[in-house]
């Protein structure tokens, strides 16, 4: 035991952890954009999956993967916070002048984009799944809450403000969980920048689509 | 050529430092960055007053003595180049240039541009090292390596421990110099047999040390003069990984064979 813990005390432990929940984290934001694009299907295709995901194993399906994203959720921003504080200790006097070399807008951003995501995660929870933060919520009418809450203009933007946020943390965080979890090969390392790239890209271009055919109105 | 000079003057670890200017007249460009510190030493020493401290030794870029964050950059503007290798034609004349120490808490100023490296030393002496039997020399060719291995321990063997890895990271990491020693002795069959104890402790005492984590941003690659890749971090971090998993079968393993 003393070596396990041993394990998720040390920085390369904890890289590991933020870079398996991101992992997980990865695999839910595809996933939801994915099954939310079934909106371009009409009312009928996209609240038939909403109950279909309810319904899944008896629904016990939505809260297994409820736990396990909560759970994720919430290492990963322990093992943040952590390295975070330690890296701050690490550099108790900063430098009068620093000039970037390699490090991205998006390596030196992590932090930030982390927290606003977080933020962005619980007004969209509130938005759509609990419904408090909707001017018009029906429960179990996802089409129409998904169509009335982007007809709010500032709404619309701010999910899209996010979707750019979170495609910077992706494209850094993809590219850093194959470093952090020791794939090295120069074979497959020479597509990971671009792959980090092209999954951010997808994700977001996907998920700026919502908000931007509801105003079109493409949704109607 | 003349230029202004904002040097960090520290007296010791416990008194705090404060940036003072000095002008660096009649320069010649094909001075190193190193002379032209002497040049102003002396300067400084006729007038009265106190040199500036800055560590340094062979002067030809491969002890890793030196080191200074010049305008905000590692080891100065030149890629690939030690501070003692740099020459004064990589500036204009009239440019204000600042001088700073390594910044990190695991690397306490002893004086001016001079800090305290021997955190590196224990990471080594934790698990740097092959054991071999001292004595008669081996013979040479004894053990077959594969040339590709043996490239890359080259490779990660060219370290000199210089710092530049730390001074840049935005976290003041340790990782690419820790990675560099663990590839260099783990790609040859002399180093596989304390491979994963050594990627235990070596990153145990990295971390014990006070350095920072690595957030693969890639900067100790950029200012490394020896350009040690950061895909060794990698390396580092899958025999970390594998050791650590490993780690209750090697227990088993010892304690059956102390058992008999
Ligand atoms: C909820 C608030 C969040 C915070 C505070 C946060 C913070 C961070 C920080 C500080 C890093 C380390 C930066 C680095 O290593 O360069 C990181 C990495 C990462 N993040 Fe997040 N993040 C959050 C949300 C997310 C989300 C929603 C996802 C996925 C959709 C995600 C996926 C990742 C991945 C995969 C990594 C790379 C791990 C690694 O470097 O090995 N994060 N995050
Ligand atoms: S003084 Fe030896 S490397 Fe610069």
């Amino acid at each position: 035991m003393t070596h396990a813990l041993g394990f998720f005390r040390s920085t390369i432990g904890k890289k590991v952890v933020m870079a398996v929940t991101g992992l997980i984290l990865f695999g839910f934001v595809l996933g939801h954009m994915i099954g939310n694009l079934q909106v371009y299907l009409g009312p009928e295709a996209l609240n038939a999956y909403a109950l279909w995901l309810r319904e899944l194993l008896h629904g016990g399906g939505l809260w297994i993967a409820r736990s396990v994203l909560l759970a994720s959720v919430v290492l990963h921003i322990w093992s943040a916070t952590s390295l975070t504080l330690e890296s701050r200790a690490a550099r108790p006097i900063a430098y009068r002048k620093w000039e970037p070399q390699a490090s991205t807008y998006a390596s030196r951003t992590m932090r930030w984009s982390g927290v606003i995501l977080l933020a962005f995660v619980i007004y969209h929870l509130m938005h759509f799944t609990f419904g408090n933060a909707h001017p018009d919520f029906v429960e179990g009418d996802v089409y129409h809450n998904f169509v009335a809450g982007f007809r709010v203009l500032p709404v619309a933007l701010f999910y899209i403000v996010a979707n750019v946020l979170l495609g910077l943390h992706l494209r850094h965080g993809v590219w850093s969980m194959l470093r952090t979890l020791g794939l090295a090969h120069p074979r497959y390392m020479r597509f990971a920048q671009g792959g980090a790239a092209l999954f951010a890209a997808v994700v977001v271009l996907g998920n700026v689509s919502f908000p931007i055919a509801v105003l079109a109105g493409i949704v109607p | 050529m003349n230029l202004t000079l904002q040097v960090w003057r520290q007296k010791n670890a416990q008194s705090p430092g404060r940036f003072v200017t000095y002008q660096a007249a009649d320069i010649s460009p094909d001075m190193s960055f190193l002379e032209m510190l002497d040049v102003l030493n002396e300067r400084l020493i006729q007038k009265g007053e106190d040199p500036i401290a800055f560590d340094h030794d062979c002067r030809e870029g491969i002890c890793g003595a030196c080191g200074v964050v010049i305008d905000g950059t590692a080891h100065g503007p030149r890629r690939r180049t030690t501070t003692c290798q740099l020459h004064m034609r990589s500036f204009r004349d009239g440019d204000e240039v600042t001088l700073e120490p390594w910044r990190a808490r695991a690397f306490p100023v002893i004086k001016d541009l001079i800090v305290d490296r021997s955190a590196f030393d224990r990471i080594i002496a934790a698990g740097g090292f092959v054991s071999a039997p001292i004595g008669s020399a081996p013979d040479g060719n004894a053990i077959p390596v594969r040339k590709e291995n043996a490239d890359l321990a080259f490779d990660a063997a060219t370290c000199i421990g210089c710092g530049a890895c730390v001074a840049a990271c935005p976290n003041a990491s340790a990782s690419l110099f820790v990675a560099a020693k663990i590839t260099h002795l783990g790609m040859l069959p002399q180093g596989q047999p304390e491979r994963m104890e050594r990627a235990l402790s070596m990153v145990a005492q990295m971390d014990a040390e006070g350095f920072g984590s690595c957030t693969n941003h890639g900067e100790c690659e950029a200012v490394c003069p020896k350009g040690i890749p950061v895909a060794f971090i990698a390396r580092m971090n899958a025999d970390f990984i594998k050791a650590s998993l490993t780690k209750g079968r090697r227990v088993a393993q010892a304690g059956e064979a102390t058992a008999g």
